[in-house]
């Protein structure tokens, strides 16, 4: 258990830790909320100490929670007193002083000394109570501290807790064209026509296959005398090339460079150069 | 025609995928079948059952609904997730507890309350974050600004509406233990200003 110390002597407890508000500072991790009376502080530690300070309003509630004053019959006097002594060692170390601590400072002053001004009985009735704006202002200022608390404790995104979130593969969200069957149908026909166009380019690539084996043929059959029409195929090199090679012998009939004779149907054919020399 | 269990599963799986608070109506929008509001909060509900011993859980704000982390868990994600976000000074929080619990509030009814002037850093913090907006202005000379909490503000901290903020606390006439009961010295409790409340 925590005890602060009071100016008067007495000692309060309170449960847990001390109250943020009353946090002076740590030394050796243990919580200071006064300071020592007979200790030397550096400036730089006292402005370090100001700074704690949200301002004038800060600085009156830790001077009321420190002497444990009731906030709603606040002692004038001793408070502005206490409150000009902090104001006055600001200056003295020359800290920079927020105008505000001024302002409040003649505030405090007006407020005492409305008090202490003997009033005549009429007016003291109807007068409110000096204090009231300050206690006002006090207490909403109070509420609005611990309330910031209270919301900096609440889970936070971010700092307490993340978000869910599953990687969704984007590119697939591109919706991709419909393809009908129809559009099949289409292409596979716009295909065949294409490739009845280039078969006619392989004919006549063809052609010139032909014209090849025309001059093979020509050259085999140079040496002279007949030849067996089958001994011109070499059916092991594929239909194509039959194809082919018989196209160049019909060619080579229809060019009269050959001749073609069979005795009797169903006889070999013979083939030789139409104008050989070999008789 | 989908059977609850079918739905439940389409749910669960628009909110893994959703990127922010996902509301009732949105999650309508999915389905081919108009399906009442009320059939989708109690499959919400269910779901939330299923998942109450996963790594995640789903809660609702003021956005919608969103599957989140749990925060028992932040200790070891925040390891392998640097960017954390810095923590916010007493002057920030203090500001957005006046938007929050006073809005719509201008600068100086801020300042007012603090004692203090607002550092324009202030605001833009918080307007950066997303969680304070300037919802108009007041019709006095100068024309200030009123600022007032947004969704998002709501969202991050799990709130539905501003209803669910912690209520204002009761201040302590001194220091004691316990605040005194005696009806001249207790304020009472206090209501955020206005309600943001819609369904969700």
């Amino acid at each position: 258990m925590r005890e602060a110390a009071q100016r008067d002597g007495t000692v309060s407890s309170t449960p847990g830790a001390v109250p943020a508000a009353m946090l002076l500072a740590k030394v050796h991790g243990e919580p200071f909320t006064d300071l020592p009376q007979d200790l030397y502080i550096p400036p730089d530690a006292l402005e370090v100490f100001f700074e704690t300070f949200e301002g004038p309003l800060d600085l009156l509630l830790y001077l009321i929670r420190k002497a444990n004053i009731d906030i709603l019959d606040i002692p004038m006097a001793r408070l502005t007193e206490q409150y000009m002594e902090y104001v006055e060692v600001m200056r003295t170390k020359n800290l920079e002083l927020a105008a505000e601590y001024l302002v409040m400072a003649a505030m405090l002053m007006e407020i005492k000394s409305r008090l202490l001004l003997p009033q005549p009985a009429a007016l003291r009735e109807d007068e409110h109570d000096p204090r009231a704006e300050l206690v006002r202002r006090l207490v909403e200022y109070e509420k609005m501290k611990l309330a910031g608390q209270k919301l900096d404790a609440l889970p936070q995104l971010g700092r307490d807790f993340l978000p869910v979130e599953i990687w969704a593969e984007q590119t697939l969200a591109h919706r991709l064209p419909q393809v009908d069957i129809v559009d099949l149908q289409e292409a596979w026909r716009s295909l065949l026509v294409r490739a009845k166009m280039t078969q006619h380019h392989r004919v006549s690539r063809e052609e010139l296959s032909v014209r090849a084996h025309m001059s093979l043929i020509l050259r085999r059959l140079r040496s002279g005398g007949f030849t067996e029409f089958g001994e011109l195929f070499d059916p092991t090199r594929g239909v194509p090339v039959l194809i082919v090679n018989f196209l160049a012998v019909l060619e080579l009939v229809r060019e009269n460079l050959l001749e073609v004779t069979q005795s009797e149907p169903y006889a070999p054919i013979y083939v030789k150069l139409a104008n050989a020399q070999s008789e | 025609m989908l059977s609850p269990s079918e739905i439940k599963i389409v749910l669960e799986a628009a909110l893994l995928a959703a990127q922010e608070p996902l509301p009732i109506p949105e999650m309508r929008k999915m389905f081919d079948e108009e399906i009442d509001g009320d059939i989708l909060r109690r499959l919400l509900e269910e779901l939330r059952e299923d998942w109450k011993e996963r790594g995640a859980e789903l809660v609702v704000s003021a956005g919608g609904w969103r599957f989140r982390t749990r925060v028992s868990f932040q200790k070891y994600l925040e390891r392998i997730h640097p960017e954390k976000p810095p923590r916010y000074s007493r002057a920030v929080l203090e500001t957005l507890a006046i938007v929050a619990y006073r809005q719509p509030v201008t600068r100086g009814d801020i300042e007012e309350i603090r004692g203090v002037t607002v550092s324009t850093e202030v605001i833009k913090r918080l307007e950066e974050r997303g969680w304070i907006d300037v919802i108009g202005h007041k019709e006095v000379p100068g024309r200030p600004a009123l600022f007032a909490t947004t969704k998002a503000f709501l969202d991050d901290l799990g709130l539905r509406s501003l209803q669910e903020l912690p209520p204002l606390e009761e201040i302590a006439r001194t220091l004691e233990l316990t605040p005194t009961q005696t009806p001249a010295t207790q304020s009472a409790p206090d209501e955020p200003a206005t309600a943001q409340a819609s369904p969700v």
